[in-house]
């Protein structure tokens, strides 16, 4: 299926790509498994919620957690919430934690920060989040059929990319958007992450991949925002996809999860790498 | 990726194609031999090898060849629970050639018997092998799959595919490969690799083990699970 023949379905988007994906039989199955996994990611939310333990490194592990504990000056607290869940996952991935790679477990904060945090916020049900979890999952699988989803193939834009889009998707969705408007969302987040490259400081998945989570969380948000207004990405949604993947495929290896560009290196980045190496 | 790969694994972090994904490589080899490994030599190519430690790739690949799933909590310790289980572990960095920035060569010595296996991982914690024992052979470990060690005649690939026909098992995928004899010479040593749908009963890998034409024949789990 591509993001035009998912756009034009009569309902829900998730629902097609259920029937699309999964004979009726094995439907009941697969919904309990993404019930489950959607367990999975509330649990590593809250365990890294709760935990000021450093990751390895000592460069993350208690960002959620201040955060959370913080007071909210904004009075935004939909934001606040968003961003310490996807901080929350990604702490947790970086201690070798338990985390649900969605799609990989760089950007695995994105979507339950987007989904969860405002599934809570809102004050919808767990069960409520199981259809839209369907569709970030159907979202990510077209994705994948352009481009591999990973930092190493095209940059972070083609990870946390995905990531944000499966997100922004999920929450249209869950708000009462239809296939089109969720479709849109996703290609909004999607063309607004074009170009970002995988810098990893050591080559570790902590910084920036950590606040990159909680940015891009939100950023999912803002595109199903945007969405449910009736706003719409100019480019069609595949050429979206497409162009993702030509940017990515340009970045030089130094900028794909080789740890050798951007941030991982500036004076402070190398020297985690070598105080890491020893 | 299919629904589950995308929204999954559930693992062990920091990341799916240098911890999950090394996780499950390192099963799949793992399973190839019939006993535990006592030595191993990973060698760790492109991005495996700049950032191996930062990704918890050695400890990954430790753990799968312990037998360990990607979501199994004592893969941060795989290091030390390696050398206490008597595996002798090495790792070096080495240019592979034109392959997949994340890959990795496994030379094992087991009980009797030696492999080498090459795969990558491609993202998301999906992967590929690609090489065993130097033929160049092709599956994902997201099937039962079936490897096969054989005479290169005519027939065998004819017959392995018949008999699995007659357990009504479906092949999703099939590569086959000769060794490094000349074309047309034949009677050399060739493999085949068969992903399944569904795993073939026991009296079908115990009647396809005694053909004369096959040395050894390996059926390995699906590592995409969880
Ligand atoms: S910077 Fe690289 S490792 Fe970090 S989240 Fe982005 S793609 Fe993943």
């Amino acid at each position: 299926m591509t993001l035009y023949e998912l756009m034009a379905a009569p309902g829900r988007a998730s629902e097609a790509v259920l029937n699309d994906t999964t004979p009726p039989e094995e439907q009941s199955a697969l919904l309990t498994t993404m019930r489950g996994r959607l367990g999975e990611m509330r649990s590593a939310v809250r365990r890294g919620l709760e935990s000021d333990a450093p990751s390895r490194t000592g460069m993350v592990g208690w960002n959620a957690k201040t955060l959370w504990e913080r007071p909210d000056p904004l009075g935004a607290p939909l934001l606040k919430r968003v961003q310490a869940y996807a901080m929350a996952v990604n702490e947790e991935n970086a201690r070798m934690g338990r985390i649900v790679a969605a799609p990989t477990a760089g950007s695995a904060g994105t979507l339950p920060g987007a989904l969860i945090g405002v599934g809570d916020e809102l004050g919808f049900t767990d069960d409520a989040l199981v259809m839209p979890l369907v569709l970030a999952a159907g979202i990510g699988d077209i994705i994948s059929q352009t481009m591999f989803i990973a930092g190493a193939s095209g940059g972070c834009g083609a990870e946390i990319g995905p990531s944000a889009a499966m997100a922004a998707a999920a929450v249209c969705e869950l708000l009462g958007g239809s296939a089109r408007q969720a479709v849109h969302a996703a290609a909004m987040a999607l063309m607004n992450t074009i170009g970002l490259v995988c810098d990893p400081v050591g080559g570790f998945v902590e910084v920036p991949c950590v606040s990159r989570n909680a940015f891009y969380s939100v950023h999912a948000v803002a595109a199903a925002q945007l969405a449910l207004a009736g706003l719409e990405s100019f480019i069609p949604p595949d050429e979206v996809v497409s162009a993702m993947a030509s940017v990515g495929r340009l970045l030089p290896p130094e900028l794909r999860e080789t740890g050798e560009g951007g941030l991982a290196d500036t004076p402070t980045g190398r020297r985690i790498a070598l105080q890491m190496a020893k | 990726m299919g629904l589950l790969e995308v929204i999954g694994p559930v693992m062990v972090g920091p990341s799916s194609s240098h911890t999950a994904g090394a996780c499950r490589l390192a099963l799949l080899a793992r399973h190839t031999l019939l006993s535990p490994p006592t030595e191993a030599t990973l060698t760790l190519h492109g991005s495996f090898a700049k950032t191996a430690k930062g990704h918890g790739t050695d400890r990954a690949l430790a753990a799968g060849l312990l037998g360990y799933q990607p979501d199994d909590a004592r893969i941060p310790e795989a290091l030390t629970l390696a050398a206490r289980e008597g595996l002798d572990l090495e790792f070096v960095t080495k240019d592979l050639g034109d392959v997949h920035p994340n890959t990795v060569q496994f030379s094992l010595a087991a009980e009797g018997e030696t492999l080498t296996l090459t795969g990558s991982s491609l993202g998301g914690g999906v992967v590929r092998v690609f090489r065993v024992d130097g033929f160049e052979i092709n599956f994902s470990g997201g099937y039962h799959t079936l490897l096969v060690r054989h005479t290169d005649r005519a027939g065998v690939i004819a017959t392995v595919a018949r008999v699995l026909a007659d357990d009504a098992v479906n092949i999703a995928t099939l590569h086959c490969a000769r060794g490094s004899h000349a074309r047309g010479q034949r009677g050399g040593a060739a493999m085949m690799s068969l992903e399944l749908e569904t795993p073939p009963s026991a009296h079908v890998l115990a009647y396809l083990a005694q053909l004369s034409a096959v040395a050894w024949l390996r059926l390995l789990p699906d590592v995409m699970q969880g």
